[in-house]
């Protein structure tokens, strides 16, 4: 595994009005790694990804990527940086087929329609969504749509890619596919960050996990250490999860 | 989608070889005059619909640029002497520029707000022309009758020089909108419309882009107007500035089929010969009827056929391949 | 103060309390279904119109016409949504922005067809005449006018936030999804919605008919003025649109007062684009 700091992040912190929604969160990042962020609803998860990747300002604290300061960069300059990520409700270009969706993606690289076109071929054989290059991006099932928005974050070619609860509403099969197609990313070179509530896969796929709580970094550990820890345990508390121990 | 198939090819030489010789075979004024109406509503509807049909930006004040440019090619050519071709060129970029000028602040404006916003510029624009002395206030200009050449931009002996000027005018219309529909401009633009969340997360400058959009659109506009002015020797406020002009350009659009390259030219073949139809064999100018049709034409569009005429043949075209 | 600036400054509340009136039946519409009424000013001259031809056929006084009005207006606006737009309601953005603007064509132009373009005015009724309090003139319809929409602001107010369907309505606003989880039947709470939005500028065409002129166009100016006054006070807000109104009221008296009045509307406009670029949100929206 590489030593190499892909994102680091100090002292982040955001307020909404009064509330504050991220509070001094700090951690950082190695690049290959597979770090997962979990919380009960409302702990900031979002808001952190909104923070890193530029949809929100954070209202302090500074985060860095690869040594360089993307605090206060907008959204799409973020992924012109190498970030990429998918929003908690699935979003794709309705009117365009799943092929220029994700080449929509690929021009960011590229000027011209063909090497964009055959980018995202690529892409999409590597997703498994090649079959149903021709649909259009409505045709598809909530799964195939996930695997959609994924295909088209990496055709930006990350180096750092940010999943918000792709595993919403997945059925047995699909969650397997899913976690089948993180780890291919990451055997890739890619490092991620995954936002989930399936305790499942956290614990399938995660190196890391990060623990958020009330807008605090709670803890932070692997994952046999995050879920024996009793102050998540209470964190949890009134949440109906089942916390599978390998 | 865009690639063009044989059967494509050969329908658009056809119909190319018959608008070519249409004036030469029916030599009356009035279809003429018609056909040319449709050349210039074709050319502004493809404007709108690179704004709107593919970047999401509804406006309803297309007229202001239309009008700009009417009105700054005749005034540098009234005041300066200044050749209206250049004219015509000058006018597309104050358009232009107008456009950045108002689409910056606007950039975050989506869907209706947007719209509101472009009716509220529109106004704003007519107002200013109303009152503005220099170029005529309401009485407008009147464009001084300049012997007939090619040069000068007129021609009186003649509909035909404007006609193929026209024509030209709208193929040129038509490559620029194919060029941004197949290009990386193109899809960033319906990213765009989709959501500017979706653009942003795929690396799109948003405002830029959005930007690009709105001037391109202006400059068409402000051609189409130039050419007006040229064609009809006259122009104020009231006939090139008006909101109902606006609106038909929207209506030819989503009638023909908003989002695609020839939607706009199919609108206007089809609403501008039955608009100066029934305009002159009903006689109404005044009863609004003609209006009248043009508001249930929108609503039975907006509910029954949203994607226009060429929605509606793509569809039957995706069904039975 | 100097009375003319006084003057101006009560006409341009007295207009704002109208035009406040107005604006709360469309971002009433508005904020419940995401739809902007771009017909919602030609409805007002539907009311106006309204008024006129029950007093110029059944000499009912414009006071009187004032419940017809709402009912009539109402059942249009419910007929409006149920028939038209509830059509779009799941098409594409274009359609949802356009359909409205059809409308207002259709109508507008439906006017004129049947009751040509000229321009009428209601002879003077039980309103007449001028209240002259110290050096200010205070015409008594606009005063009148400007009272009862407060009052019917007052009541459309208290029925959102007192009764079972107007909680209803609030709810669906601030929060459709939540709304239908709840058991709201939206599509009738839409259908309400625009129905009393409607019939709230029934009302205001009934006050403006007793000293405005009364002609097909009318629509058209006070339906852009609207726009940017709910826009202004922050769509879907109540609070704001009654605020935005009252300011818009007296900006643009006061702006026709110091500039020339033919850029009364153009000043509101500016004012528009201006709060798009500071603050999109408006003045209370969210």
């Amino acid at each position: 595994m590489n030593n190499a700091t892909c994102l680091e992040v100090t002292g982040l912190s955001k307020w909404f009005g009064g509330l504050a929604a991220n509070k001094d969160i700090d951690f950082s990042v190695q690049e290959g790694e597979i770090v997962s962020i979990i919380g009960p609803n409302g702990a900031g998860k979002s808001t952190l990804f909104n923070c890193v990747t530029g949809f929100y300002k954070p209202s302090d604290g500074k985060v860095t990527f690869y040594g360089r300061d993307i605090t206060r960069l907008g959204a799409d300059k973020v992924c012109k940086m190498g970030i990429a990520r998918t929003f908690q409700i699935v979003q794709v270009i309705s009117d365009m087929t799943v092929l220029e969706n994700v080449m929509t993606g690929a021009l960011l690289h590229f000027q011209r329609i063909r090497p964009a076109t055959d980018k995202a071929e690529e892409i999409l054989t590597f997703t498994g969504l090649y079959e149903k290059k021709g649909l259009l991006a409505t045709e598809l099932t909530i799964a195939d749509k996930k695997r959609l928005e994924v295909s088209m974050a990496l055709a930006t070619q990350p180096r750092l890619l940010m999943l918000d609860e792709s595993m919403a509403g997945l059925n047995k099969v699909e969650l397997h596919q899913i976690i089948d197609l993180i780890k291919k990313i990451r055997d890739k070179g890619m490092t991620l960050i995954v936002v989930e509530h399936v305790m499942e896969a956290v614990m399938k796929i995660s190196d890391r996990v990060i623990v958020l709580n009330s807008g605090k970094k709670i803890m932070e550990g692997t994952p046999k250490e995050v879920v024996s820890n009793p102050e998540v345990i209470q964190a949890y508390l009134g949440e109906k999860y089942r916390v599978v121990a390998k | 989608m865009h690639r063009l198939t044989a059967r494509q090819i050969i329908t658009g030489v056809i119909v190319l070889i018959l608008v070519v010789i249409f004036p030469l075979v029916i030599r009356a004024t009035f279809p003429i005059h018609v056909m040319i109406l449709v050349f210039l509503f074709g050319m502004l509807g493809i404007g709108w619909n690179i704004m709107g049909g593919y970047a999401g930006m509804f406006s309803f004040g297309q007229a202001a640029f239309f009008g700009i440019g009417a009105y700054t090619s005749s005034y540098l050519s009234m005041s300066f002497g200044i050749n209206p071709w250049l004219g015509l060129v000058v006018g597309g970029f104050v358009a232009a520029l107008v456009a950045a000028a108002i689409g910056y602040p606007c950039s975050s404006l989506r869907g209706h707000y947007f719209a509101i916003a472009s009716i509220a510029f529109a106004e704003i624009v007519r107002v200013v022309f109303n009152n503005w002395k220099r170029v005529g206030a309401a009485e407008g200009l009147s464009l001084p009758m300049l012997p007939e050449s090619f040069t000068n931009f007129m021609f009186h002996s003649s509909k035909l020089p404007y006609y193929y000027i026209a024509l030209v005018f709208l193929l040129i219309s038509l490559v620029v909108c194919y060029y941004v529909a197949t290009s990386k401009m193109g899809y960033y633009f319906r990213a765009i419309k989709e959501s500017h969340d979706v653009a942003e997360v795929l690396g799109v400058d948003v405002v830029r882009y959005r930007l690009i959009a709105i001037m391109i659109s202006a400059f068409l506009s402000a051609v189409a107007g130039t050419f007006y002015a040229q064609y009809i020797l006259y122009i104020d406020p009231e006939s090139v500035m008006l909101l109902a002009i606006s609106v038909q350009i929207v209506l030819i659009s989503m009638l023909g089929g908003a989002g695609s390259i020839m939607g706009p030219v199919i609108g206007a073949a089809v609403l501008i010969p039955i608009a100066e139809y029934t305009r002159t064999t009903l006689g109404y100018k005044g009863t609004g009827v003609d209006m009248l049709i043009y508001g249930l034409l929108i609503m039975l569009i907006s509910m029954y056929q949203p994607a226009g005429v060429w929605g509606f043949l793509s569809r039957i075209g995706r069904k039975t391949r | 103060m100097p009375n003319e600036l006084l003057q101006q400054l009560v006409s341009g509340l007295l207009i704002g309390f109208m035009y406040a009136l107005i604006a709360i039946g469309l971002t009433l519409i508005w904020g419940v279904m995401n739809i902007v009424n771009f017909a919602h000013g030609d409805f007002l001259m539907v009311g106006m119109f309204s008024s006129f031809w029950l007093f110029t056929l059944f000499g009912i006084d414009p006071l009187l016409s004032i419940p017809i009005n709402f009912l009539l207006l109402f059942l249009v606006g419910w007929g409006v949504y149920r028939f038209i737009v509830s059509k779009v309601m799941k098409g594409p953005m274009l359609a949802q922005v356009v359909v409205t603007f059809g409308v207002s064509i259709f109508v507008a132009n439906l006017a004129v067809y049947f009751w040509t373009p000229d321009f009428r005015l209601l002879p003077p009724t039980i309103l007449q005449g001028t209240w002259n309090i110290g050096d200010l003139d205070l015409s008594i319809p606009k005063t009148v006018s400007a009272v009862g929409s407060v009052i019917t602001t007052i009541l459309v107010y208290l029925f959102l936030k007192k009764t079972k369907t107007g909680k209803a309505i609030l709810a669906t606003e601030m929060d459709r999804e939540a709304a239908l989880l709840m058991g709201i039947n939206t599509d009738r709470i839409n259908s309400l919605s625009f129905g009393i939005g409607l019939a709230l500028v029934g009302v205001a065409g009934a006050f403006l008919s007793t000293y405005y002129y009364i002609y097909p166009q009318v629509g058209s100016q006070f339906g852009t003025l609207t726009f940017c006054i709910v826009a202004l006070g922050g769509f879907g807000s109540i609070g704001g649109a009654f605020l935005a109104g009252i300011l818009v009221g007296l900006v643009q008296t006061l702006g026709g007062f110091f500039f020339d009045p033919s850029y009364k509307y153009a000043i509101v406009f500016m004012l528009y684009l201006i709060t798009m670029w500071i603050r999109p949100q408006g003045l209370l929206g969210w």
